[in-house]
This record gives structure tokens, sequence and C-alpha cells, in this order.
């Protein structure tokens, strides 16, 4: 009886985890089928095209890979550095009274529905972008920056815990030896948590190559590819969440398809990265 | 009531009526304890868990100071100065009064890197001498042979033992003069215990050497003095010899003879 229930328990969960499987099976090959068309008819066009204008029927992708590609960029530049000083901060500095209350602080910012980072940007980011640096403030740079403070919390908590496992013993031998906080830090803390600091960044490289809501507001949606940072422009997924409805005829549905298509096999491979980076981390600890 | 001997010797510390308490708790774990320490010897502390070994040992150079809201009073003298002053420099005093830990410490870096580390923290920056001082203080440690191939590897791949030993080649590499040992075998098979013993008794020509250990047949082979502590109290001090063979105080006996521990 026993046994039987055994087996019957361990089927069940053998069935739910292969439906996992499936379902990614699934995605992935509704999203082939449907970008098929364009696929044919474009061939590499429509990776290297930077023309994209669906009523003469061209469809060229790179302005949307240009702006996912930069304005990530320019969000991982602001962000990385400020989520390694909050890590310090929270990990080795912060007196303990200080820790839990910005440490939590940081844990909610995290749970902000980007749409609400979308509709902050727009309303308080725009204003503040076109006075300083000119344009309409609708730019590759606002989306950068709203970007980067969504993605910050993400990469300073992880980064945090990353640092927190670090015994205390390894740092107590450094002061052992005549060792500053700072030493210790950039000699001790940071190489032993290297490998999870990286994974978090990888991560949240994956989460802002991908997010759509809280660019779609103050990108623009401007298939045109400029080095101007204040110009408008447009990202996968901002292409997508806008045109989808407008999707008239059967190759400008299939060429989004294929945009969704080129984000999933990034977005897979950057997460495959971290993951790589998680497994490396677990076997040093 | 506490039985300690007279040193004739040289001091390397003295221990005046010292009392500790850690954060939050609001009885003392060591009570007004007074202990001198040898030069150029083995000083072994035992006693049971909690008995406040560990808390002295961490004492003598400070580490207690990384976490706020530990309160100490008394002196430890060291060179004649209190080095429980709030004027002590931690750094300078850290770099003359080395430990080694519980469990092997090796630093994410190369072997290299690991026994340069306290030179290069001190500004020593000239590449023959690093390298110099590195395989000298490789050879002190004992581990010389074993790495000289591989001192460009990472040294956590080394076994416990060797790490074991390059953590005391990296400690002794600054040149300190006392040495804290903090249950330095706990981690380690007989084998690599012997060999960290006999290391240990060979550098005391150089250092002054204080020892925590849980093995009272680890402290009767190596120590030359040996405190007996129990519940925050130093209860004997005397020759290692005699404090195995005769001791003085009853509890050192009882727990000597495993009636309680």
């Amino acid at each position: 009886m026993n046994n039987l229930a055994d087996k019957l328990f361990s089927n069940i969960s053998k069935l739910v985890a292969i439906s996992v499987l499936l379902l990614v099976a699934w995605i992935f090959t509704t999203l082939v089928q449907n970008s098929m068309e364009s696929i044919k008819a474009l061939g590499f066009d429509f990776i290297l095209g930077n023309k994209w204008a669906p009523n003469i029927e061209k469809f060229g992708a790179l302005p949307a890979i240009y702006g996912s590609v930069i304005s990530t960029f320019i969000a991982m530049m602001l962000a990385v550095p400020v989520a390694i000083g909050v890590a310090i901060f929270l990990s080795e500095l912060a007196p303990a009274k200080l820790k839990t209350p910005v440490g939590v602080s940081i844990e909610l910012l995290a749970a902000i529905p980007s749409v609400v980072y979308g509709m902050w940007g727009l309303f308080y980011f725009v204003p503040i972008v076109r006075d300083i640096f000119g344009g309409v403030g609708i730019s590759m740079l606002t989306a950068g920056m709203v970007l980067s403070i969504m993605i910050l919390p993400f990469m300073a908590a992880v980064t945090r815990d990353a640092m927190n496992t670090t015994p205390d013993i390894l740092k107590e031998s450094a002061y052992a030896l005549g060792g500053t906080k700072w030493d210790v830090i950039k000699d001790i803390v940071i190489p032993y948590a290297k490998a999870g600091i990286i994974g978090s960044f990888i991560l949240a490289l994956g989460r802002a190559i991908g997010e759509t809501m809280a660019v779609t507001f103050v990108m623009g949606n401007v298939h045109k590819i400029s080095f101007d940072l204040t110009k408008a422009a447009t990202s996968i997924p901002v292409t997508l969440a806008n045109e989808f409805n407008e999707a008239d005829s059967g190759i400008y549905y299939s060429s989004l398809f294929e945009l969704s298509l080129l984000l999933l096999v990034v977005s897979f491979t950057i997460i495959s990265i971290a993951k790589f980076y998680f497994l490396r981390r677990k076997r040093i600890a | 009531m506490a039985t300690i001997i007279e040193i004739t010797e040289n001091k390397a510390l003295e221990v005046k009526n010292f009392e500790f308490s850690y954060a939050g708790t609001d009885a003392p774990s060591i009570r007004t304890l007074n202990m001198p320490i040898a030069k150029n010897s083995i000083t072994a502390l035992i006693g049971p868990s909690g008995c406040g070994k560990t808390t002295l040992l961490r004492s003598f150079n400070r580490m207690h100071d990384l976490y706020p809201g530990n309160r100490y009073s008394g002196e430890i003298l060291f060179h004649d100065r209190n080095i429980l002053s709030p004027k002590e420099d931690l750094i300078h005093l850290r770099i003359q009064i080395g430990m080694i830990f519980q469990k092997p410490t090796a630093f994410p870096m190369s072997i290299f890197d690991n026994v340069a580390y306290g030179m290069r923290l001190q500004g020593v920056k000239n590449k023959t001498e690093l390298a110099d001082r590195v395989e000298k203080a490789l050879k002190d440690a004992a581990i010389f042979k074993e790495v000289k191939d591989r001192l460009k590897h990472d040294a956590n791949g080394l076994s416990g033992g060797q790490q074991q030993r390059l953590c005391i080649a990296r400690a002794i590499a600054v040149e300190p003069e006392v040495l804290l040992f903090d249950e330095p075998t706990s981690a380690l098979d007989p084998i690599s215990t012997a060999g960290i013993e006999e290391l240990i008794v060979e550098l005391k020509d150089r250092v002054s050497i204080v020892i925590v250990t849980h093995n009272m047949q680890q402290a009767a082979r190596v120590s030359d003095y040996t405190g007996f502590m129990y519940m925050g109290e130093l209860i004997e001090l005397g020759i290692t010899e005699e404090l195995f063979v005769t001791p003085r105080e009853r509890l050192t006996e009882e727990y000597i003879t495993g009636k309680f521990g």
C-alpha cells in the first residue's frame, strides 16, 4: 500500500516536472512557427536591416536590437557601481540598526511592478532629462536610467547576499594580519563573492533586456538608430508592446513573432550564463 | 584561590585584572584574570567548552573589537604598554601578534599571494624581497617542498593540513613576536595534526606562542606552560609536566582525570 502511494506520488511529481519542460518547448515552437513566414521572406535582412516600415513591408530589426543593447548598457553602467556600493555598505559597514531597515526597503523596491517605474519615469524622469540634457525627454537615456533604477534593488540585494556568505573566520584572518576594513572588503569579501556578484549582474542584465513596461513609457518607439542618446528610440519589447495591435498583414505579424523569438533566445543565453556562474559559486562554497 | 606560578624568564604578555563581557550579556565571560605569558615558550590554555580560553586568546590581538558592544577592562601588557588602551594601533598590534584559526583559512588567491598578503598590506612592493620572504616563510612552515612548483595555483586546492601550514607561513611571514593558535588542529586528521604540532614546537625559538586546545594530550605534548581555565577564571597556571602530573588545584585534577569537561 505504502509502496503504491510512493509510486503514485513519484509519478505525479514527474508529470509536473515534465510539463514545465513541455511548456518551454511549446512556447518555443509557437514562436518559431509564427516567425516562419518572416524568416523565409526576409532572412538575415531582418536582423541587419535598419528600416522598419510596415506600410511598405520593410522589417529591419536593427534599430530595436540597437535600442535594447544600448538602453541595457546604460542601465548596467549606472546600476552596477551603485549596487556594489549599497551591498558593501549593507554587508560590511552598516551598523546593525541600519542594516535591517535599509535591507528591507531595498527588497521592497525590488517588489515594485515595472509599470509603476514606467509611469513614475514618464512623469518625473522625463522632465529632469529634458531640462538637463535637452531633447524632448522621451529618449534612450531616460529608458536606460529608469531601467537602472528598476534593476538596482535586485542587484544590490543579491550582491549583498553573496557578500554575506563570506565566512567570518576568513575575514578575521585578514584582520589578524593587519588588514583594514577596506583591505578585507577588496581582497577577501569581493573575491570570495565574485561568482555570485557576477551572476547577479547577468540576471539583472537578463531582466533589463526583456523589460517592457518600464521602458515603453519613456522610450518613444522610434525605429531609428541614433547615436544621440537624448533622441527617442525603441527596443525589442517596446516594439512588441506597441505594435501587435496594429499588425494588419501576415508578414508584419510574423516579423513581430520573429522579434520575440530573438528576445527569447537572447534572454535564454543570458540566463544560462548566469546559471553557470551560480553553479560555479556553489561548487566553490 | 588560583595557583599561578612565578615566571622567571622574560614575559611576552602579562594579563592584569582582565575582565570581559560579550555584547548583550551581563555575566562576564572572563572575571579578574591575572596571567603571565613567558617569552619564547609555548603556553597552552585548556578547559571545558565555554570556560573563556578562546575569549582570552582573542583579546590578545583585540579581535573582539571587530564586533560592536563587547566590554572589557583591566590590562594586557605587551612591551610594557597596555594593548587594551583605546589609543592602541590595532593594525600595528595585529602585525606583532599573529593568529592561526581553528579551521584553515586560505584566502581566495594563489599560494604565493596568500603568503605575501601580510607583507603587501605593510607596503612591501619589491618583487625579489617578496619572493625571498615568501620562500623563507614557506620553508619555515615546512610546506615549501610540496608547493614550490605550484605557487601560482589557487590555495584552496591544497589539503586541510597543507592549508593550515600555509596559514602559519602567512602568519610568520610578517615576523610577529607572538603567535596565537586557536585550536589549530581541530579540523585536521591525526597525521596533519602531528605535523602542525611539530611545527609549533620548532617556532618557539623565534616567537612566543599561546595555544588554545580542547585536547589535553596536545597541550601535554607541545607546551611548556599550561593554564587551566574554568568558568571565566584561570584556576591554575603551571609548568606543563607539573600541572598534568601533580596538579595543585582540586578542579584541575578533576578536569585532567576526566571527572568533568
